[in-house]
């Protein structure tokens, strides 16, 4: 029977000639494989956030006056309503943690090196969108913390300067973060995001396609002149087995998380309410919002605010085109973003650990 | 992941083993189907919504006397649905379901034909609810109607 659906399809659009490229395509393996599976675990969770967001669609309601009661009738009425929900927001923050975590071993493994700048490129684009994804989410339940932490992080967002007025505006639907800002979170995080999404994970993974999987300078010079110690894996089946088997344990860690730990709801966010203590964003802004916390209200002759928006921003589109500073990927170049590198991690970890513990 | 073959370091009669390579197949795709319906189960119990409870109304204020001019009608609300009362010519009251029984639509009073109308499909009912032309397969559910005061009270008949 599947022998005949193959030969249809093979009739057809020469389905052989289709997959031969997977046939013959490779999987360097080296003591550094294991990295690899962070990209495919990446969107594993994000097929994962289509299918749960999806199944949340269907009794989400993104109105200022239901979507806290309606996300309340999900997790109390609903059969399972619990489990997706707390499923769609582990399954956001670990997709978050892989990317950066992609991205930082693609960065430590220098694989964003010549030809492959643009996939770098691409892949900082879709961790941005992961973030934007966050951000966006994270109001639609309507509870006090989203609240408060979107009136924050929009607020910041006016501190870019020129156009931080008409962004805050843009991004609130208005001056301020009403029902009109739910309707439009809700537009970015179901319909504008996941397009933009697909269509550069499509890009990405081409990229990657075309351009086969990147492995480490000192091991690239040594299979060249000694190809006999070169080792690779056919990706079908050989790595795409052990893909899957990765996913699977991902799987069993989200389902594990979401089932002893499920996501809390909290309290319906109260427009006229005081901002209760505490208020602080999802983990992945946090190293930002503290950040922005411990600037002085004045550095020199600029705000601080400013200051700190105008540096990360920097700092991100630096991070963006980090592949074209590395042209000849020798010397001082090279020993800038490994530092760069190091410090990165380090500043998020600690900002993040300081964050939490200054309360 | 393990560069090295590790089915190579299996001795070659285990690894041809055919009880053992069935068994090994056995656990692999028990595990994989048990898995699959555990996904599969919450998520088609998810799919299917709570019960919306029936607000359970046998009886109903449907409007005032004064509401209707005489050969008139007006839809209401009788719990999760709507109902119609119709005041005829003589000043008798009628309500009846307003729900066509053909497909579901609502329907309404026609003061020329002094029938009740469903404008989905045609369908006429007369004012005991009897379906009289069209294609309704049933007559509307009729209600008894008491005028309390200055109120317009429907009551749903049980076990008639």
């Amino acid at each position: 029977m599947l022998a005949r659906v193959r030969d249809w399809l093979d009739e057809r659009f020469g389905w052989d000639e289709l997959i031969a490229p997977l046939r013959k395509k490779t999987v360097p393996v080296h003591r550094y494989s294991h990295w690899y599976f962070l990209g495919g675990i990446t969107l594993f969770l994000f097929l994962i956030q289509v299918g749960t967001g999806i199944l949340l669609l269907l009794y989400y309601r993104p109105s200022a006056n239901e979507a806290f009661e309606s996300v309340q009738y999900i997790m109390t009425r609903v059969e399972f309503g619990w489990l997706v929900r707390s499923i769609h927001s582990w399954a956001g923050n670990l997709m978050i943690l892989t990317a950066f975590a992609h991205m930082f071993s693609v960065l430590f493994l220098r694989a964003y090196r010549k030809p492959r700048e643009l996939t770098w490129v691409s892949g900082m684009l879709l961790l941005f969108l992961a973030l934007g994804f966050g951000f966006s989410g994270y109001l639609l339940p309507w509870n006090t913390l989203a609240f408060f932490a979107i009136k924050v992080g929009t607020e910041v967002a006016g501190q870019v300067p020129l156009i931080g007025k008409w962004l805050v505006v843009f991004l609130r639907g208005g001056e301020e973060v009403t029902g009109a800002t739910l309707t439009r979170f809700f537009g970015f995080h179901v319909a504008l995001l996941p397009g933009i999404t697909t269509l550069l994970i499509a890009l990405h993974v081409a990229l990657v396609q075309r351009f086969g999987i990147s492995v480490p300078r000192s091991l690239e010079a040594q299979w060249k002149t000694l190809p006999s110690v070169k080792r690779e894996m056919r990706f079908f089946p050989n790595f795409l087995l052990r893909e899957l088997m990765a996913w699977y344990v991902a799987l069993g860690v989200l389902g594990a998380l979401a089932a002893l730990a499920p996501w809390e709801l909290g309290t319906k966010a109260d427009v006229f309410a005081p901002a209760p203590a505490g208020i602080r964003p999802e983990w992945y802004f946090l190293f930002m919002f503290q950040t922005l916390k411990v600037l002085p209200a004045k550095v020199w002759f600029i705000d601080g605010e400013v200051l700190g928006v105008l540096a990360f921003g920097a700092g991100g589109l630096l991070w963006l085109l980090l592949p074209f500073f590395d042209r000849n990927g020798q010397g001082r170049a090279r020993q800038w973003i490994l530092g760069a590198g190091i410090f990165a991690v380090a500043y998020i970890i600690a900002m993040t650990v300081y964050g939490y513990a200054a309360k | 992941m393990c560069p090295k073959d590790s089915a190579a370091q299996v001795p070659r009669e285990v690894a041809q083993s055919p009880v053992r390579r069935r068994f090994a197949e056995f656990l692999l795709g028990g595990g994989l189907l048990a898995s699959a319906i555990s996904f599969l189960y919450p998520i088609l119990r998810y799919l299917v919504p709570p019960a919306q409870p029936d607000l359970g109304t046998d009886s109903v204020v449907a409007g005032r006397v004064g509401d209707l001019r005489r050969n008139s009608g007006k839809v209401f609300r009788f719990g999760n649905r709507p109902g119609i009362l119709v005041l005829t010519e003589n000043g008798d009251y009628k309500a009846m379901s307003g729900v066509c029984t053909h497909l579901n639509c609502t329907v309404q009073y026609r003061p020329d034909l002094r029938q009740v109308w469903c404008a989905c499909h045609n369908g006429f009912y007369d004012l005991n609810g009897r379906n009289v032309a069209g294609p309704p397969p049933r007559p509307l559910e009729l209600y008894e109607v008491h005028v309390r005061g200055e109120e317009i009270v429907v009551d749903r008949r049980r076990g008639a």
